[in-house]
């Protein structure tokens, strides 16, 4: 079963922008995918055209087998949505944000309140429940999002940078919230980050757009796998002669004195680096890989193709 | 299915609209309440005991059902200009947008917002009116049937406002210029059997002298303009606006990209 099939999707805004031009995608039910891509490359845009808040051009979207120009209520029921920007009431007390939206899908006053109880209590914002909405940290706007777009208990949850701006141990507990509802309930997951590392860390498949157009689509460990290269950091000795350093087979992308940074090709192995450092009389003491995998792959592709 | 949920949907609007009118009294109810004290102290007490009468009432008594029906109509535009073009600029209406509603169930939930705060202002006024006068009840019938059309097509003004808006400018613009001029040019200080004739003629095509005569036909048995024709127009008027809303709706303008 898809949880999101889309067929040559095109956007062209009123303006005249072409933000989408024909993208292909195919989420499977259950799976914990990632739509990456730079600012500006239709991530918001192909989101929007999904839940309905932007009309498309052409093209077709299904959302678990319902189409979104026929079944549009039935696909509606299958989602929720945590937008990019901050969305609700500000003057509304929290745990009426959650309510009425509740109440948008139809669930009953009654129902409703004890699932805002259960959500807000989940995401930790209970305490807050009768204070403003706008009166919550950055963190906890997004965590009231997160609870909004559960509360009508959808199969497919999509989060549009749920992380931005949030700090690391909120992060934390918002991507083991999200890894558990993935496991455990079983709902779809489909997010836009542009922390690569999480991306890399959780998402089992990926898609990167840019320009409108989908230039990579597959499984994480397989995209990772036909990365060209790798960068990474090295901690030496300075033996006083790195300046005029050459390696016919890297790419020494910065040197200052005591650290190098060089990029190894995936057909080279490590240890032959080794050997000719050594060779240079260069000791290495430490080394770090310098950039994720996908981060590097992912500039490589955005570089490249654009 | 679908009916349940969209009524649940329809009262959850009419309950957030009311709540948030409710919450801002200061700004929404107390305001009108004043503004009608003034009018009746000025213009029916202090001017009006200087006038034999108007149409065979004393003026404090003409002008009440006047004074009730300008609340009324500048409270429903104003209720829902403001909070639609609010849920538009936060860019909540995506809470709507996103969810199962009918577009019908989100004109319905708003223009009832606008009922809801119509009615509440009119009631005030009404109690206010008590101070300077024995508001007489000529058919409630009427009165209220009046009242809440006049108040419905109001609000379904205030929507199509707040659709087209693009700026919080833009929300006090037909306010002022349009709905202002008509309220006080349509009979709520006096009679058009006093004006000249051509003067009559011109008054007969602001649709608000329709309103507020077939209202004061509710209160005082009174009008100027037979009621069936107060009806007509303004369920001509509600057929209309109610018409345009939906298409707007339906297309998505100001609301979708
Ligand atoms: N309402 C609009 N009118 C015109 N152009 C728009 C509109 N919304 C977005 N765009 C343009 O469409 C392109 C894609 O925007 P989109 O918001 O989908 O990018 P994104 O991938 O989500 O970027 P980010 O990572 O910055 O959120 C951008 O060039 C943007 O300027
Ligand atoms: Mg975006």
């Amino acid at each position: 079963m898809k949880a999101l099939s889309i067929r040559n999707l095109t956007k062209q805004y009123d303006n005249g922008f072409q933000a989408l031009s024909g993208i292909d995608l195919d989420v499977a039910a259950g799976d914990f995918f990632a739509l990456l891509g730079p600012n500006g490359a239709g991530k918001s845009t192909t989101i929007g055209i999904i839940t309905g808040l932007v009309n498309k051009t052409g093209g077709s979207v299904e959302v678990y087998g319902y189409n979104t120009d026929t079944q549009i209520n039935e696909a509606k029921r299958c989602i929720g949505l945590v937008p990019q920007e901050f969305n609700f009431n500000v003057f509304e007390p929290v745990r009426e944000v959650v309510i009425n939206q509740a109440g948008y899908y139809g669930i009953s006053r009654r129902e409703a309140a004890k699932r805002a109880e259960f959500y807000l209590k989940k995401l930790d914002l209970w305490d807050k429940r009768d204070g403003n909405s706008r009166e919550l940290s950055g963190g906890m706007k997004r965590r009231l999002m997160i609870a909004r777009a559960l509360v009508h208990q959808p199969k497919l949850l999509i989060l549009d940078e749920p992380t931005a701006g949030v700090d690391i141990e909120i992060r934390r507990s918002m991507w083991e919230f999200i890894q558990d509802i993935n496991k455990q309930e079983g709902i779809t997951i489909i997010l836009t980050t542009h922390y690569l590392e999480e991306a890399e860390a959780m998402c089992r498949n990926v898609a990167i757009i840019n320009g409108g157009r989908i230039v990579e689509n597959g499984r994480v460990s397989e995209l990772l796998s036909r990365a060209m290269s790798e960068t990474f950091v090295l901690d030496v000795e300075d033996e006083g002669n790195q300046d005029e350093l050459v390696l016919p087979d890297y790419t020494i992308n910065a040197r200052e004195p005591g650290r190098l940074e060089i990029e190894v090709p995936k057909s080279q192995p490590l240890n032959r680096l080794f050997e000719e450092l050594t060779q240079k009389n260069i000791r290495v003491q430490s080394l770090r890989n310098k950039t994720n995998r996908l981060e590097a792959f992912f500039l490589n592709l955005v570089k490249t193709k654009h | 299915m679908w009916l349940a949920e969209n009524i649940v949907a329809f009262r959850t609007i009419v309950i957030k609209e009311i709540m948030r009118f409710v919450r801002i009294w200061v700004q929404t109810l107390v305001p009108p309440a004043i503004n009608a004290f003034l009018y009746m102290v000025i213009f029916g007490t202090l001017i009006g005991s200087q006038i034999e009468n108007m149409s065979g009432h004393p003026y404090i008594e003409y002008i009440v059902p006047g004074i009730i029906m300008m609340s009324v109509i500048t409270n429903s535009y104003g209720n829902v200009v403001s909070s639609f073009y609010s849920t538009k600029f936060q860019r909540n209406i995506e809470e709507l947008l996103i969810s199962p509603v009918s577009n019908f169930t989100i004109l319905a939930g708003y223009v009832a917002g606008g009922v809801a705060r119509g009615f509440t202002v009119g009631a005030l006024v009404a109690l206010v009116s008590l101070l300077f006068t024995d508001l007489q009840v000529h058919s409630f019938i009427h009165m209220l049937l009046i009242m809440f059309l006049t108040s419905t097509l109001f609000s379904l003004g205030g929507f199509i406002n707040a659709v087209f808006a693009r700026s919080f400018d833009d929300i006090s613009i037909i306010p002022n210029f349009v709905l202002t001029p008509l309220t006080y040019l349509g009979g709520i200080f006096y009679s058009i059997s006093i004006l000249p004739a051509f003067w009559q003629k011109v008054s007969l095509v602001n649709p608000v002298l329709y309103m507020i005569n077939g209202f004061r036909l509710g209160v005082l048995g009174e009008s100027d303009i037979p009621v069936s024709v107060s009806y007509l127009v303004i369920l001509a008027f509600i057929g209309v606006l109610g018409y345009w809303a939906m298409w707007l709706l339906r297309h998505g303008v100001g609301i979708r990209t």
